[in-house]
């Protein structure tokens, strides 16, 4: 067992999860970001309340929360072609992997918004504080150890994807398990990838947690 | 100093209109404190955030200094605001920030230069007695400690008014009673504005010397705390007076005291609240050759002296007990009322 498996093989799918992974995390929390904030912001009582802009960004976070991973990514196949000229590969692997898990980290940062106390943000406004000021004095560091530990759980998630991103040739660990263990029945790669996964999940878990602790103060 | 007229803020829901600020005129003086008092529901909470706009008049006009609030534009709006000061029942501190920086926050809204920010915090620190706690998280502070960051925070501009949201009505009685002394110290020491809502009538007793008393979104009764409490026309605000004077079931206590004190004439004087009325007492003893037996009473103490009753018996020669109180009626302003004459 272990013994016919190339390791500089295992390590650049192990890289190329970790770089997935890592770049899409990054998209993710950008876009989730931005579309947590429209979606609290256009709320109900809030600052921009707008009830159609709201269940338009709503709808949207809907629509791509519910396509089913796989096929979100077989839907992107043109659109990726056109961005890189190719459907292989773990670059090309982002748009898809970014677009799954946007709208459910959206979802997260929306709810993180939700628990900063109203109060404060009421205090700002009393204060004279511009919108501008509410968002990145206020709500973002108050909601911080929620953005965060969503973050994890976001990150997490996309790991998962990216294995299954790796069925269709994105590379990664879940491409070589799937090659090697599904096509040739060789089982302690697929055995060793899991342990790298879950060594990877692990640590996520273990910074993110540390992390969100650190931060928060209450 | 503050000028309200015909203000009025009326809230939609379910298609049901609700009034709850009611056409409410009122002249607030500079330098004042002024307490406005009302049970929950009263409309005192949207009466406070009108003044400087949380809330959105539906009809009437706010002048602050000279400044008209209710036709500043969103940017002059949130100017006039820097000048407000507020504090809240809950604080409302960020939690992510320590002391300092929370302190810090409307300097930093304001665009106060680092250097100087800082300057003015400690400055603030010391105002409000928080030295040493300086980089401490709000979760480290008790409610105390928590309401005076609360009060540098909104002190932070130097602004000419304060309004307080029911600042003490999350803390215990002696936190609150140190929060009222700071609140007068600063009032006295910046020459502050401070108009303050709560539903505790003991708050309007110990600082405010004018008062209005708020019920369904209207004003029942305003004036010096004094007039209005020792004379309360309305039921409401009768009520209030009961929570400083406890309820004493008045007809049936002086029932027992006519059954048990035959002797001597039966008064009780009204204490409203003069200088001239100190030590009112042992002056009629030393001038009169009378006793004086006190009986029952409560006195309590405001902004512009003591004010109750005071039930007594008179005791010795019925032409001195008549000098007595000849006295008293015409050098203090203590209201005598026999309930009694010499049997």
């Amino acid at each position: 067992m272990f013994s016919e498996i190339s390791m500089d093989e295992i390590l650049v799918a192990a890289y190329e999860t970790l770089y997935m992974t890592i770049v899409a995390l990054i998209g993710t929390v950008i876009i989730g970001i931005i579309l947590g904030l429209l979606l609290y912001l256009t709320a109900k009582d809030n600052i921009w309340e707008n009830k159609f802009f709201n269940m338009i960004v709503s709808s949207v976070v809907n629509v791509f929360r519910a396509i089913p991973f796989i096929i979100l990514i077989l839907l992107l196949f043109p659109f990726t072609d056109f961005l890189f000229n190719t459907t292989r590969g773990p670059t090309a692997a982002l748009p898809a992997l970014i677009l799954g898990s946007a709208p459910f980290y959206a979802r997260l940062v929306e709810i993180g918004f939700r628990e900063v106390d109203k109060g404060v943000i009421e205090a700002a406004k009393s204060m004279g504080a511009k919108t501008r000021t509410i968002i990145f004095k206020v709500l973002l560091p108050e909601s911080m150890p929620a953005l965060v530990s969503g973050i994890t759980v976001t990150g997490i998630a996309l790991i998962g994807y990216t294995a299954m991103a790796g069925v269709i040739g994105a590379g990664g660990l879940g491409d070589y398990a799937y090659f090697y263990g599904f096509q040739r029945r060789q089982f302690d790669v697929v055995l060793l990838c899991t342990i790298l996964i879950l060594i990877i999940v692990f640590i996520f878990q273990f910074i993110g947690d540390f992390i969100s602790k650190k931060l928060d103060k209450r | 100093m503050i000028s309200i007229k015909g203000l009025r803020k009326v809230f939609t829901s379910d298609n049901r209109k609700i009034n709850a600020v009611d056409d409410l005129t009122l002249n607030i003086q500079e330098g004042e404190i002024f307490g406005v008092i009302g049970y929950s529901g009263a409309g005192k909470s949207t009466f406070i955030r009108l003044l400087n706009r949380l809330e959105e008049p539906t009809s009437g006009s706010i002048e602050i200094g000279e400044q008209e609030i209710t036709s500043l534009n969103t940017r002059d709006l949130r100017k006039a605001r820097q000048e407000i000061g507020m504090i809240f029942q809950h604080f409302n501190l960020l939690w992510s920030r320590t002391v300092k920086d929370n302190i810090a926050f409307p300097l930093e809204i304001a665009g106060v230069a680092k250097q100087e920010r800082e300057k003015r915090v400690q400055e603030l620190i010391d105002l409000v007695g928080l030295s040493g706690r300086e980089n401490a998280y709000p979760s480290q502070l008790s409610g105390g400690q928590k309401q005076r960051v609360g009060i540098a925070r909104a002190l932070a501009n130097k602004p000419k008014l304060l309004l307080c949201d029911e600042a003490t009505s999350a803390l215990d009685p002696e936190t609150t009673n140190s929060i009222l002394d700071l609140l007068v110290d600063i009032n006295q020491k910046l020459g502050l504005t401070i108009i303050l809502i709560t539903h505790e009538m003991h708050v309007i007793r110990k600082i405010c010397r004018r008062v209005a008393v708020m019920e369904k979104g209207k004003i029942v009764e305003q004036g010096d705390v004094l007039d209005v409490f020792s004379n309360p026309k309305k039921p409401v605000t009768k009520k209030f007076v009961q929570q400083i004077m406890g309820e004493t079931d008045e007809a049936e206590d002086t029932e027992k005291i006519l059954a048990t004190y035959k002797e001597g004439k039966l008064v009780r004087l009204h204490f409203i609240g003069d200088a001239a009325n100190e030590s009112l007492i042992s002056k009629v003893i030393r001038k009169f050759p009378i006793d004086i037996n006190i009986l029952q009473g409560k006195i309590t103490q405001t902004q512009s002296g003591g004010y109750g009753t005071m039930f007594v018996q008179l005791k010795g020669e019925e032409p001195d007990i008549q000098q007595a109180i000849e006295f008293i009626q015409s050098e203090t302003t203590v209201e005598v009322e026999v309930v009694r004459d010499v049997q």
